[in-house]
């Protein structure tokens, strides 16, 4: 099998994953556990791209690949700070149970 | 496709598969590193040495201890009493399944159009951490300069949400 297409099912294997743990769970912290997984799958495929493809001494896939990484840290950040927030003010983390926008 | 490509994805899977499935959020959190580390391992693999050790710092040392810090303030580690999934997870379940039957076709159908499809190894591409530093400061010094900017505001924006609000705000 072509190297590149291994990687790029795995990362489609974990874009997959995290989108489920991010439908399906109610723990608001395991659905931002979940974005986290889609936002490294999808890191995954720029770093593998940049390294099959034809030009990497230009760098594109990294640049993005780090930018990315560093937009992830902030908003995983900001989620979990409006989770903690969240939990202050209705004592719970449940998702189906935060139905109003009122404070 | 060799041995430590298969051991580290079945490692990164295997952990991404323990971080959404299991009942106790504590461990969900230390799966969730597990998964971190295989992904940054696959990063080395490919020849991202700088990517790589990015990805164990901020998502191993950071992230991830950041989710455990939440999880433990929320008390999100009381496995709750009838169940952890959502009211219909068979929908979730059916998108994300539909969505990876998708992928993987794309990806399998277009599997000789994809560069390096010739067998042949490629070169390692002769970038070293200097070069990433010159093109951070050289062509890429605005977006770098706009992600610092995305990071204090990040930064205060979680304080200030997070802060404890005043007794006689209330």
């Amino acid at each position: 099998m072509n190297p590149l297409t291994g990687y790029l099912l795995v990362a489609a294997l974990l874009f997959a994953i995290g989108l489920a743990g991010a439908l399906t769970r109610r723990n608001a912290i395991l659905v931002l556990i979940g974005i986290e997984l889609m936002l490294n799958a999808a890191n995954l495929n720029l770093i593998a791209f940049w390294r099959y493809g034809p030009h990497p001494e230009a760098l594109t896939g990294m640049m993005f690949a780090i930018f990315s990484i560093a937009v992830a840290a902030a908003e995983a950040a900001v989620g979990l700070g409006l989770v903690i927030s969240i939990h202050r003010h209705a004592h719970t983390t449940d998702l189906d149970a935060m139905n109003r926008m009122k404070g | 496709m060799s041995i430590v490509f298969y051991i580290i994805s079945g490692l990164s899977v295997a952990g991404a598969l323990a971080a959404v499935l299991l009942k106790n959020t504590v461990h969900c959190a230390l799966a969730l590193t597990i998964a971190f580390a295989g992904v940054a391992l696959m990063f080395l693999e490919l020849d991202a040495q700088f990517a790589g050790f990015a990805q164990i710092l901020i998502y191993i040392g950071a992230v991830a201890i950041l989710v455990v810090f939440a999880i433990l303030l929320t008390r999100g580690s009381e496995t709750p009493k009838d169940t952890v999934y959502s009211r219909k997870p068979v929908v979730g379940l059916v998108t994300a399944a539909g969505i990876f039957a998708m992928l993987g076709w794309a990806v399998l159908r277009s599997q000789q159009f994809l560069p390096g499809s010739g067998g042949t190894p490629t070169a390692t591409p002769p970038v070293t951490v200097m070069d990433i530093g010159n093109a951070l400061m050289g062509r890429y010094v605005l977006p770098l300069e706009i992600v610092a900017l995305l990071l204090t505001a990040a930064l205060i924006g979680a304080v200030i949400v997070a802060m404890h609000e005043k007794e006689s705000a209330k």
